[in-house]
């Protein structure tokens, strides 16, 4: 089973929703459409499902051209943000529904329901109407009615926003093994990077109704190939600065410079976009390559292990995120260091000339991804 | 969203279709083919162009009608809306006495227009009417059948009676959309009564109010069953509003033509303010979003 | 501005509760000191809700006083305690400007105009709305609206506190952060007793000085971030902040001994005889993992690279074991054994940390 998307752009009232977009998904992956709030991640998905039909473009569904079929037709299944069940009907009829529509006999029905009931942990919950579940059973609920169809293709808009963070902690780490156990093509739209990590598997970034990147999650992570791809795959975003390199040196900010190492050694003489993610300001020299950047701080914000700062460079907002408390005064001007094996160099329009050493690292040795004992 | 296209809905269309086109759609072709002919009887007509609707807009008889319809659509207006508004701020949003009083506030609507009009009828007579009774022992002068103010009060009355209630429902419903955190913020910035009405609940009622002032103005101003019951169009031609004026013409008189065309006057002016109120009311809605 | 405190205060929302279950909040005793930010956290239906409403005066307890400074405010509503709320979705006057939303309450009260003109430009500058005064409410963005709500709170100088009830609900997640900053900014600079109830860890422990942890009606533990982190005093804290939270075992413990299952760990310090539940709590960040040697045996299940950290998925005797391991360290599935950094084990009793006898090093 392959789920194919050629040339499908989406114009809604005059304006572009999905602009021009290719994409092949394959049997049993999980793939994760990453993007801000409104960057088509939803639009996106209703056309997968055909909710929508696409303003160009085809959809092949194992090579059969889908793209006018109905929704009803497809064997689709879908898991929305709302907890969406059938309110008058228990947990087992909610679960049952689809096969009931599709005609299974009653033993089929209870054998398929008391299975994805058990994948689930609502097996005590069976008869319960979903009103009465918390949060997290009635999504489990609607998850359960999702998978228990069989489908090729599994859609999930954000199934866990409207969950308590503890809930979706829980629920994140139990997506994974329902995905495994079902063999089908999962697609996640999340707006956090973290659950992209997560879950593995393949991700697109979204941005403005564009795919910048599509590839297995580690890879766009640690090598994006455009400043919009690394600051969607960031959270906290991704910090930027302008500089220049010319011979042994960088320039960069009011009238600074540093010594070039790493990757910035490797680069023409000319004028960059540099990016490097807010773990790694540290507030102290911590290597030998690394270089100091006099910023403003703004506030900080302490989590129990962490410190936040909120800081100002040359215009530009950044977030710094440090190990342990440390209360600093706010408004204050400070130094922090980067070393330069965190920076990833783009050119001036956002394309990716050269990762940061540090990815080359974490690819080189394969210790990336989820690896399956 | 785009819904898939399914010829075979037409069919399940057709029967309604069929019938519209039976109950609307040929006698409105009708009366726009009467409009415009002059008949001697004997169904032979001739052709007299817009002359009926010349004779029409200057007729005097019109204007009348047209003067005494808008005057008491005003005044049905000017009560209906703030005393169901005020009525609506009122009745309780839980509990018990919410039901009960839904259930009261109802009844009127339930009732046969006509019947409406031969209640208050009866209501309203000397000899045995309620209302009419006890007025002549309190030595109040009220005859609706002989005295023009009596009718035009016992008409108002009728009518908000009739229909405040429609109002009282939209604005109910308006206002129980409105979340308790409003009225809780309204607290603490000890906003006054008057204030919280002003700023919270007319602006959330605004919506349906303009339905509710929209449904109003044109079952008032089409209002026909309850006057024509009530006083015959009387004293004289008092309470003849355009609706009856029209029927006395066009079968009273069997004036097919001006009639005809009195007919297509009177919906063209309802459609008209009707296309008035629902711009105002959408340009308000995107000034507010906008 | 006042000290806001609860006496012996419990809730039921049944007129005659008889068992622990018909209360929505638990008796308790809290202080909350004048210009400090709290944070009320917990998962949902654990009573946060309640026992804000409870100090705005939207809701009276059925037990228990409370008083703002010496002043018993138990019986008296929202208006008479003096205190701005800011809801979960933004409550705002649509059909006037921001000017006048901000000037609303001010105005209510007769004062000077003048002076809320005043007040209304300095609130409106640390909203960041200032150039937006005279557009109409209406039509903005949810997290201008909420920015609204806050700074109508705001513009009373002399409000005890300031309640806001999950306000970054609505807001877009990477707009959260601002909202977020733009909050404790406003709070160093107007020092108002704030009061923010949320399900988010992050959120709370990033804004408060002091985080009130519940469950279920209890108030479970009142410290710093740092303290909640560091020393849960209640196994729902280690589970409910960090994450993944803290890992739990079931042991026994005869004074400096741990028994799991058939492992023994000796630890630091010689512990009294315990009854009960005894269980043994560690932070996936404290625990390390080798090829040879260590505290007990595991099996690696899964390895999640989320960037800056990876969150190693094992089980040891089937029980789940989180382990978080920072990104330049090497994993690979050959390490069977997990220890764990005796300076972090902590000891729980029925869910309350345990204090040991004696420090023995």
């Amino acid at each position: 089973m392959s789920l194919e998307l050629k040339n499908v752009s989406m114009r809604v009232n005059g304006q572009m929703h999905i602009y021009d977009t290719n994409l092949t998904l394959e049997n049993g992956t999980m793939n994760i459409l990453l993007g801000r709030t409104l960057s088509g991640k939803t639009t996106l998905m209703r056309i997968m499902a055909g909710l929508d039909v696409p303003t160009t473009g085809q959809i092949f569904w194992d090579g059969k051209d889908v793209t006018r079929m109905r929704v009803q037709d497809r064997k689709i299944a879908m898991v929305y943000q709302q907890f969406i069940n059938y309110p008058a009907m228990s947990v087992y009829d909610n679960i049952a529904s689809p096969l009931r529509l599709m005609n299974k006999n009653r033993e089929e029905i209870d054998v398929a329901v008391r299975k994805t009931a058990t994948l689930l942990h609502l097996t005590n919950e069976l008869n319960k109407k979903p009103l009465e579940l918390s949060g997290g059973q009635q999504q489990r609920c609607a998850l359960a009615r999702a998978l228990v169809k069989g489908s090729g293709l599994v859609l999930l808009d954000e199934p866990l926003a409207n969950l308590d963070y503890k809930l979706r902690e829980e629920l994140r780490e139990e997506i994974p093994k329902i995905f495994e156990s079902s063999g089908a093509i999962f697609v996640y739209a999340t707006t956090e990077p973290e659950e992209a990590l997560l879950l593995d598997g393949n991700v697109a970034t979204l941005w403005e109704g564009k795919i910048t990147q599509f590839g297995p999650s580690s890879e766009v992570y640690h090598y994006p190939n455009s400043a919009t791809t690394a600051r969607v795959f960031s959270n906290p975003s991704m910090n930027f600065f302008s500089m220049r390199k010319s011979g042994e040196y960088i320039y960069f900010g009011d009238k600074q410079k540093a010594l070039a190492s790493n990757s910035l050694l490797k680069l023409q003489d000319g004028e960059y976009l540099a990016g490097f993610r807010p773990n790694y300001l540290e507030i102290e020299k911590y290597t030998d390559s690394a270089i100091k950047i006099p910023v403003h701080l703004n506030v900080t914000e302490i989590t129990g292990s962490e410190t936040y700062l909120h800081l100002s460079h040359n215009g530009d907002y950044w977030i710094g995120l440090v190990n342990g408390v440390h209360e600093m005064d706010f408004n204050s001007d400070i130094d922090v260091y980067l070393d330069t094996r965190y920076i990833f160099i783009f050119s001036q329009d956002g394309v990716l000339v050269e990762p940061a050493f540090s990815s080359i690292d974490s690819f080189k040795e394969g210790s990336n991804g989820a690896d399956k004992a | 969203m785009n819904k898939t296209v399914n010829q075979k809905a037409w069919f399940l269309v057709l029967p309604v279709f069929l019938l519209v086109a039976f109950s609307a759609v040929i006698p409105l072709m009708t009366v726009i083919n009467y409009s415009v002919q002059d008949t001697f009887g004997n169904n032979v007509f001739s052709w007299v162009g817009l002359d009926w609707f010349d004779e029409i807009i200057h007729s005097q008889r019109m204007h009348e009608s047209l003067a005494r319809q808008s005057l008491l659509t005003t005044i049905i207006l000017l009560i209906e809306v703030p005393l169901g508004i005020f009525i609506a701020l009122n009745m309780p949003k839980k509990g018990f006495w919410a039901s009960f009083n839904l259930v009261v506030i109802s009844l009127p609507l339930l009732i046969p227009w006509n019947v409406v009009g031969t209640i208050w009828q009866i209501f309203g007579r000397k000899d045995i009417g309620l209302l009419g009774h006890t007025l002549s022992i309190l030595g109040i002068d009220y005859n609706y059948a002989q005295d023009v103010l009596s009718a035009w009060i016992t008409i108002v009355i009728m009518d908000v009676w009739h229909w405040t209630s429609l109002i009282v429902l939209l604005c109910y419903a308006g206002l129980q959309s409105i979340p308790d955190a409003y009225y809780q913020a309204a607290k603490i910035d000890q906003a006054s009564r008057w204030s919280v009405f002003r700023y919270i609940e007319l602006p959330k009622m605004s919506g349906v109010l303009m339905i509710a002032i929209l449904l109003r103005f044109m079952d008032s101003f089409m209002i026909y069953s309850e006057p024509f019951v009530l006083t015959g169009g009387g004293p004289g031609n008092s309470t003849t509003f355009l609706s009856i004026d029209l029927v006395n013409m066009a079968l009273g008189q069997f004036d097919l033509g001006p009639a005809s065309a009195y007919s297509l006057m009177y919906f063209l002016v309802v459609l008209l303010v009707s296309w008035v109120f629902f711009t105002v009311m959408t340009n308000l809605d995107k000034k507010g979003a906008a | 501005m006042a000290q806001i405190k609860l006496e012996n205060l419990a809730h039921s929302y049944i007129s005659k509760p008889t068992s622990k279950s018909d209360y929505a909040l638990q008796k308790m005793n809290l202080t909350f000191e004048d210009g400090a930010a709290y944070a009320l956290l917990g998962p949902s239906g654990c009573g946060k809700t309640t026992l804000l409403n409870i100090i705005s005066g939207i809701l009276i307890p059925s037990e228990g006083k409370i008083y703002f400074g010496d002043k018993d405010v138990t019986s008296l509503d929202a208006l008479g305690r003096n205190i701005a709320q800011v809801f979960q979705f933004p409550v705002v006057y649509d059909t006037m400007s921001v000017r006048k939303n901000l000037a609303f309450p001010l105005q209510n009260r007769g004062a000077d105009p003048q002076y809320i003109k005043k007040r209304v430009e300095i609130i409106a500058k640390s909203i960041g709305m200032e150039d937006m005064l005279d557009t109409k409410a209406s039509g903005l963005s949810a997290d201008a609206k909420q920015k609204i709500s806050l700074g109508r709170g705001m513009v009373r100088e002399d409000v005890n506190a300031i309640l806001l009830d999950e306000p970054l609900t609505v807001i877009d997640p990477h707009v959260k952060w601002q909202l977020r900053t733009q909050l404790k900014a406003l709070h160093e600079e107007f020092s108002h007793t704030m009061i923010f109830v949320t399900h988010d860890q992050t959120e709370a422990l990033t804004f408060a000085d002091k985080v009130v942890v519940m469950d279920d009606g209890i108030v479970v533990q009142v410290g710093s971030p740092q303290e909640l982190f560091e020393r849960p005093t209640h196994t729902f804290v280690g589970y409910f902040i960090g994450s993944p939270g803290m890992n739990f075992f079931d042991v026994d413990i005869i004074e400096d001994i741990i028994s799991m299952g058939d492992v023994k760990l000796k630890l630091h310090s010689i512990f009294p005889d315990l009854k009960g539940r005894v269980e043994l709590g560690i932070r996936p960040e404290f625990i390390t993992l080798s090829k040879d040697s260590g505290d007990i045996k595991i099996e690696i299940i899964r390895i999640e690279d989320i960037g800056y950290h990876k969150i190693v998925r094992a089980i040891h005797d089937n029980i789940k074991i989180n382990i978080v391991v920072p990104e330049d360290v090497k994993i690979d599935n050959n390490m069977k054994f997990a220890s764990f950094d005796r300076d972090h084990i902590f000891i729980y009793q029925d869910g309350w940390l345990v204090e040991p006898k004696e420090a023995k090093r």
